[in-house]
């Protein structure tokens, strides 16, 4: 018996140690290199380049104020913003009622329609940006923050969708019915007693729209050329900039996105199941 | 004046008959329960009266006014809900008050039936609070009040206390009975529960497969069951069955017992009694005891006679073994007949 138990409590150990292990190893995966962008970033040009590093960068910040007056850099910044504030309204506008209608009501060809969202994910970029740059070009959406913004939107949608899904199904649909049994038409409950509930939510996947925008380089190279975004234009003009400047742009597109993810993460873990169901 | 006509209702969802042509009058001011097992359509027709659910074919009228094409905000209805459906973002106040505020009622009328409301359901306590706070009870209690606040012509319910605690279930049935009784409201209550049904009704409809088998007062329910299905459902321990044979003259065959019944020429027919309508210990008919369940009032008494399951209810203070054979007489006029093709009693 106590040679049963005492084997069961040692298999416990082990998965925890393994746990452990595990954890650590994909923390690393991912803080490590995040770590070295911003310890690199706070360093001088020769810490940079010499080796061994020191362990405390001598937090400079000579190459964020390089960056900040870099010619082009806040242009390139405040084109971001707008291109990605537009793919934020208009993934949410299209996307949250799509969400809805995919929770609230039966219709043939759902399934298939939720897989479809999914494979717009799997269709690869490259191949549709060519034809979509020469359409924007005769269209006279070439260059333009909402062209691109359009694209980026196409980009954004099916998370939009699929996150916008899982928030209006968490929400009971007696509390929609009772609404209309309380006077309520339909847009009248959802303004009064869906909206104010799935707002945090709604927020959060608007936000996530907003990075997708913020961290696509390949339409953006692609589509714009005077309205570079921030990622683009870094792509075009740190090729052969210096290394410490190099990890100055890494930091100023890696922080806005952590930014998010931490702020939105009870929404990720619920669009993936993890969380509330 | 709020009567309420079902004409003709039936509700089909794809292939499946959720409801077969339904007919059924509940007259101003009655309480009337749909009884059934799940899935007998009876929420579907809560539904369809509240226009949550959109009928197949049939009309429904509530008062004069034909509603079935109408949203449920026009239909004079409030509803309560299973999971009680209080809005998670509004105190109990402004819950209450949210139906009166769509109405347009000026604020100091909301004030004055949220507080009456309120106070009615003894939650006066609780107006500042969100129903995160509440107990299960409690929200229960802000549900009701929500629907009483709009003075509706029809309150539906639908299953509104399966989700309490047997105690608080079995206060909260007289509670709402009064409550209900005295707010001049035509009620459709939905359950599942034969003693919510029994306790609060004034007339009974029992559904099953989709169609209304019996609508009665609970009494008559209990006593004349119009089918098989009422007997074996109503009740508890249900109706014993047993087949009787025909022996001619309106005599027939129970058992080895013969028992005088209706006159036909069926062969067969179902012969019926509950439990407590037999007298122990004298008659012809003799049951094998089986298992005894006492129950304080009474003990429960599970025999056999042949090959067919017999319940039998006797006085606590009876001394019965297990293995013993009784004598029994079931009550002339509490006998039942039922026809074995139709289901129907005779």
């Amino acid at each position: 018996m106590s040679t049963a138990g005492g084997r069961v409590a040692g298999n416990d150990r082990l998965a925890h140690w393994v746990f452990i292990a595990t954890t650590v190893v994909l923390c690393g995966w991912v803080l490590v290199p995040i770590w070295l962008l911003i310890s690199n970033t706070l360093s001088t040009a020769s810490e940079v380049n010499s080796f061994p590093k020191p362990v405390v960068p001598s937090l400079n910040t000579e190459n964020i104020q390089f960056f900040l007056t870099f010619h082009g850099a806040g242009n390139a910044l405040w084109n971001s913003i707008q291109v990605a504030f537009a793919t934020m309204i208009m993934a949410i506008s299209v996307g949250a009622p799509a969400g809805y209608a995919l929770s609230r009501f039966d219709f043939r060809g759902k399934n298939a329609f939720r897989v479809l969202v999914l494979m717009t994910r799997a269709f690869p970029l490259p191949l549709l940006a060519l034809p979509m740059a020469i359409l924007f070009i005769r269209v006279g959406l070439d260059d333009t923050v909402i062209g691109l913004a359009i694209v980026h939107t196409t980009l954004a949608l099916p998370f939009a969708v699929l996150i916008t899904f899982s928030l209006f199904s968490g929400i009971p649909i007696e509390l929609e019915e009772a609404a209309w049994t309380l006077g309520c038409n339909r847009l009248q409950a959802f303004r009064k007693v869906i909206l104010p509930l799935v707002l945090p939510g709604l927020a959060a996947s608007a936000i996530f729209a907003f990075v997708i925008s913020w961290n696509e380089v390949f339409a953006a190279a692609v589509l714009t050329i005077e309205h570079r975004t921030l990622p683009a234009f870094l792509l075009q003009s740190l090729d052969d900039a210096p290394l410490h400047l190099k990890f100055a742009g890494g930091t100023m597109l890696v922080l806005p996105a952590l930014i998010f993810i931490f702020l939105v993460r009870k929404y990720l873990f619920a669009m993936w199941g993890i969380a509330n169901r | 004046m709020a009567e309420i006509n079902i004409k003709n209702v039936a509700k089909q969802f794809g292939k499946t008959h959720a409801l077969h042509s339904i007919d059924m009058t509940i007259k101003h001011q009655e309480f009337v329960v749909l009884l059934g097992a799940s899935g007998c359509g009876k929420t579907t027709l809560l539904r369809i009266i509240a226009g949550l659910e959109t009928a197949t074919s049939g009309e429904v009228w509530i008062g004069d006014k034909r509603v079935d094409g109408l949203a449920p905000k026009d239909r004079g209805i409030a509803m309560v809900f299973q999971n009680y459906a209080v809005f998670p973002h509004l105190t109990v106040y402004e819950n209450i008050a949210f139906g009166l505020r769509m109405a347009k009622l000026s604020e100091s009328e909301v004030e004055r039936r949220v507080q009456r409301t309120a106070s009615l359901m003894h939650i006066e306590q609780l107006l500042k609070r969100y129903s995160g706070q509440l107990s299960g009870g409690q929200r229960q209690r802000v549900a009701v009040s929500r629907a009483l606040a709009m003075e509706p012509d029809v309150i539906l319910m639908d299953e509104p206390l399966s989700n309490l605690d047997a105690l608080l279930r079995m206060e909260m049935r007289a509670e709402l009975k009064s409550v209900l009784a005295e707010s001049n409201t035509t009620t459709i209550y939905v359950t599942h529960d034969q003693v919510e049904a029994m306790s609060m009704a004034d007339r009974i409809a029992i559904m099953d497969q989709g169609q209304i088998v019996q609508a009665d007062s609970p009494v008559e329910i209990y006593r004349n069951p119009a089918a098989h299905f009422v007997g074996s459902f109503i009740g508890n321990p249900p109706m014993n069955f047993l087949s009787a044979n025909n022996a001619g003259n309106g005599q027939w065959l129970v058992g080895n017992t013969t028992i005088a019944g209706p006159q036909s020429d069926k062969p067969i027919l179902e012969f019926a009694i509950r439990p407590e309508d037999i007298r122990v210990g004298e008659g012809s008919m003799t049951v094998e005891v089986r298992l005894l369940e006492p129950l304080g009032s009474h003990t429960l008494l599970a025999c056999r006679l042949g090959d067919t399951p017999f319940r039998v209810i006797v006085d606590s203070d009876r001394a019965v073994k297990v293995g013993e054979t009784l004598a029994i007489d079931p009550i002339a006029e509490r006998i039942r007949w039922f026809d074995p093709d139709t289901q129907l009693a005779l």
